[in-house]
């Protein structure tokens, strides 16, 4: 049962890559940008030799079918090709940033989880109290104030007035990465993580609040109570229970938001991970880096969602002891 | 009786003030418009001054009035934003009807094709569209019109499907109306009111994605007053301690989001007081 | 039956529930008063098993609530109750609930559906009232929508008779339930008031109610309009008292399957007088201006200015 649900999803998965890599290439090959000129304005002085190496992988002269096809066998023999702004094997450069941006991430994700969830449940279970009437106002008000302005405003108060935080990067400038310690590490990530989590608590605490409410005016509740149960024990025994499964799959479900929104974060703290790359890289026409950052981002959603949708058949007992 | 005089005088409260915001945003957009170029100029006597009686947002790294700067820039932005939500609507009501009245196949497409969207994340998609139209702002306004139809989409894919189970349009079937004589007279009716929401609440995340794409460096070449140009600009000043830059401009643009969020939800409660509760 | 000198386990005075409403889409000012239960008084004894009936949409689920203390936070009580001589106070319904006073629910959604069945019947002797009622050990790991409608009904029933309550209040136990089911239902309520416990059972199947229990109040649109002796349903229409229940009685389907014309009336819209005189066939103007006051009757109560003694019996 769980393993043709997961089949099924590998399908979905691999149908929509394919999909996301057609149009990708298809929009890539529509720009006016020329790929191999902006190469090799990028390189230099290149050799003949050089020059029909690139058009060779680019193939600039056959049709769009047949480059989407050498480029597609390329990438399934993991070649992603070379990054002309960092002059190294994209897949290098993907895998590299993909750690800074994963722990920016998961910082995030886990500080917005708790917080979101946290203050949903205060809202739930306060119903339209001057709790909830307070938080669900902060929470519209933050849905309308763009994450890189809240960046910037950080960056100013908490870096350059106060100083607390270095002003970007996520190690010390002019340090070799081994001698960086954890703590500078975590130093240089708290803004940018607070930052993208800004972005994403409010959903996770609306969404907490309604499901809490809906528990609340429900039977079970009702009957809890006429079993002497306070508000505290109604809470931990069955809010906590019936409320945080949704949450969760909701917060895997927004890997999307997650990583859009650290795009727009790293740009701001100057954070090398794929969001600021991905950014670079259309900016400076790295078609190969642009390729490979908008596969492995569409990979990294669905990863998300089909965490989302398995974590539902593990915990839920309707479907976990059906199966059984 | 006294219930109704009541209920009329609450619907009264609130268009007034859905009213009062449509002039008050309006009359912001038109005077981004009528600005003269130079009154936001380059004036490098009065460069990186903080805001004082004669520049109330201060002015820039080369003397331009941010003022000035900001109410172009935010018009530049209402324009490009409403105008990509505009053909966003479009699309998202030609994909929900197709959806909802096409056969099986259709729904399933549509439906993949949305995942599709719901797939990569809008940032990433916005720039790779950008970069396709080879940037500036045919760019910024494609990416944005292909990324937010979805949601509108489902929303009118349901309202649809419901409507066609009413006893109504069966009749009206019955008595040998044709599709489109139904969709113009029993359909459109119901759907304009949900369009006209959606599409409005659609403004303010529109607008604050082309604010966002403009700071990364897409969309509008520099010279240009976007909002988001200007706030990308105010990074570079940030450690000179030139605060004005950032916090003004960035702050004009969240009350203006929240201004048109806020004439959407009313809207929404004019039209239909029975989702005005939560 | 039990010994009227007893003090009664739960005895009720005059109480009222009413909901402020909001008028929805309007502000604070369109504030109104609903009125679901008004002027209800009642007593039950140890032993002793009272059934409330009426049809549904009487508001008699809204009692329980009312008697446990766990009604809506826009709900205002009046009058005064007393578990065992004791005035009750929220503070008080707050200890006796699931202590002293146990509830049975309607069906398996008052259980928490995330929850095993052990987690949510917990106490001494779990396994003793398990084997009492039929139930096989493993239903502790069950979760609720694993159990069938018989074992839930059961599993309900389950968690009342392990907090040892005095009182236990059942609120309609057997919609959805075969006959066998229900009688099988209604027996353990037998049972468990027969071991020295009050039962309050409230139903909407009156016909099931008098073959199990002591009275019947019978509920109308908020009120309790007659308070009958099982015997009296026996009987026959003459051994009741109010035009009601002899209607009611009728209805039946061993009776005559009569049914009865008009609708109750709802909380909002409630006749000025009497609410049954609308349907009533023996009203007067009286009737349409002034609710009549509770009364004794024959060992019973009625709410009615024209019931009778019943002539062959009582005279």
């Amino acid at each position: 049962m769980i393993l043709k649900r997961f089949a099924i999803y590998l399908i979905r998965v691999f149908s929509l890559l394919f999909a996301v890599s057609v149009i990708s290439f298809a929009l890539v090959s529509a720009s006016p940008v020329d790929p191999v000129q902006q190469y090799i304005m990028g390189a230099g002085p290149v050799s003949g030799e050089q020059r029909s190496e690139i058009e060779a992988y680019w193939g600039v002269d056959r049709p769009a079918a047949e480059r989407y096809f050498s480029w597609t066998s390329a990438l399934l023999h993991g070649d992603f090709g070379v990054s002309l702004l960092y002059r190294r094997p994209v897949i290098e450069i993907i895998s590299e940033r993909f750690r800074n941006s994963l722990a920016l991430m998961m910082c995030a994700w886990v500080f917005s989880g708790v917080i979101g969830y946290s203050l949903g449940c205060v809202m739930g279970m306060n119903r339209d109290r001057w709790q909830d009437k307070i938080i669900r106002k902060l929470c519209y008000l933050l849905g309308s104030i763009p994450t890189f302005w809240i960046g910037l405003v950080f960056l100013m108060v908490f870096a350059v007035v106060l100083g607390w935080f270095p002003v970007g990067f996520s190690t010390p400038i002019g340090m070799r990465d081994s001698e960086v310690t954890i703590w500078q590490r975590l130093h240089h990530l708290v803004l940018p993580a607070f930052t993208l989590s800004l972005m994403s608590f409010s959903n996770t605490a609306l969404h907490t609040r309604q499901k809490m409410i809906d528990v609340m005016n429900s039977e079970y509740i009702l009957f809890a109570r006429a079993r002497g149960e306070g508000r505290w024990t109604l809470f931990w025994r069955h809010g906590l229970r019936n409320t945080v499964l949704p949450a969760v799959t909701l917060q895997f479900a927004s890997f999307a938001e997650l990583f859009g929104g650290s795009v727009l974060a790293e740009n701001v703290f100057s954070y090398p991970g794929l969001g600021s790359a991905v950014a670079a890289a259309g900016l400076n026409s790295d078609v190969p880096l642009l390729l490979g950052i908008t596969l492995f981002s569409t990979l990294f959603v669905c990863v998300g969602n089909m965490t989302a949708n398995l974590l539902y058949g593990i915990i839920d007992p309707q479907i976990r002891e059906v199966r059984q | 009786m006294k219930r109704d005089k009541n209920r009329w005088n609450k619907r009264t409260k609130v268009l007034i003030l859905t009213v009062m915001l449509t002039v008050v945003l309006l009359f912001i957009y038109m005077i981004g418009l009528l600005i003269p170029g130079e009154a936001a100029g380059t004036d490098l006597r009065h460069a990186g001054q903080a805001p004082s009686w004669a520049h109330l947002f201060g002015t820039d790294n080369l003397g331009r009035d941010l003022l000035m700067r900001s109410l172009k820039g935010l018009s530049v932005s209402m324009t490009v934003g409403i105008a990509a939500s505009c053909i966003s609507a479009v699309i998202a009501i030609l994909v929900g009807i197709a959806a909802a009245i096409g056969s099986r196949h259709v729904d399933g497409v549509v439906n993949w094709i949305i995942d599709l969207m719901m797939g990569i994340p809008h940032t990433v998609l916005i720039i790779l569209i950008s970069f396709s139209l080879g940037r500036g702002l045919r760019g910024v306004l494609a990416g944005i019109a292909a990324t937010h139809w979805t949601s509108l989409a489902r929303l009118i894919r349901g309202e649809v499907l419901q409507l066609r189970s009413q006893h109504y349009i069966a009749v009206s079937r019955r008595l040998g109306k044709t599709s489109g004589w139904i969709m113009i007279h029993h359909m459109l009716p119901h759907l304009a009111p949900q369009f006209t929401v959606g599409l409005i609440l659609m403004f303010p995340h529109a607008i604050l994605h082309e604010a966002s794409i403009s700071f990364l460096g897409y969309g509008l070449p520099p010279e240009q007053p976007a909002i988001g140009i200007i706030l990308a600009e105010s990074m570079r000043y940030l450690s000179a301690g030139m605060w004005w830059m950032a916090v003004l401009p960035g702050l004009m643009l969240v009350v203006i989001v929240l201004m048109i969020d806020r004439m959407g939800e009313n809207l929404r409660k004019v039209i239909d007081p029975c989702s005005a509760q939560e | 039956m039990a010994n009227k000198q007893d003090v009664p386990v739960l005895e009720v005075d005059g109480l009222s529930v009413s909901f402020r409403m909001y008028d929805d889409t309007d502000n604070m000012l369109a504030q109104k008063n609903l009125q679901v239960i008004s002027d209800l008084s009642m007593h039950v004894h140890a032993g002793e098993v009272l059934a409330v009936a009426g049809s549904s949409g009487s508001g008699k689920s809204l009692l329980a609530s009312a008697i446990l203390g766990i009604l809506p936070e826009n709900a205002a009580v009046g009058g005064a109750m007393r578990y065992q001589g004791q005035e009750m106070t929220p503070d008080s319904q707050r200890r006796l609930r699931g202590t002293e006073i146990a509830l049975v629910p309607q069906s398996v959604s008052f259980l928490d559906p995330l929850m095993r069945v052990g987690a949510q019947v917990h106490g001494d002797g779990r396994a003793h009232i398990f084997r009492r009622l039929g139930l096989p050990e493993e239903t502790v790991s069950c979760y609720p929508f694993q159990l069938s409608g018989g074992m839930a009904r059961r599993v309900l029933v389950s968690t009342a008779l392990i907090t040892n309550a005095q009182l236990i209040i059942a609120d309609e136990p057997t919609p959805g339930m075969s006959l066998d089911q229900a009688l099988e239902a209604l027996r353990f309520f037998r049972e468990t008031a027969d071991d020295g416990k009050a039962v309050i059972l409230i139903t909407h199947d009156i016909d099931l109610a008098f073959s199990f229990a002591d009275r019947i109040a019978v509920f109308y649109a908020g009120m309790i309009v007659e308070t009958a002796r099982a015997e009296d349903f026996s009987t026959g229409a003459d051994a009741l008292r109010h035009p009601y229940t002899k209607a009611l009685w009728r209805a039946l389907p061993q009776n005559g399957f009569e049914p009865i014309a008009g609708f109750q009336p709802y909380a909002g819209s409630m006749p000025k007088g009497c609410p049954f005189a609308p349907r009533c066939s023996f009203r007067s103007p009286r009737c349409e201006q002034e609710i009549p006051p509770i009364r004794d009757l024959c060992e019973g109560e009625v709410r009615c200015f024209y019931a009778q003694p019943h002539q062959g019996k009582y005279a």
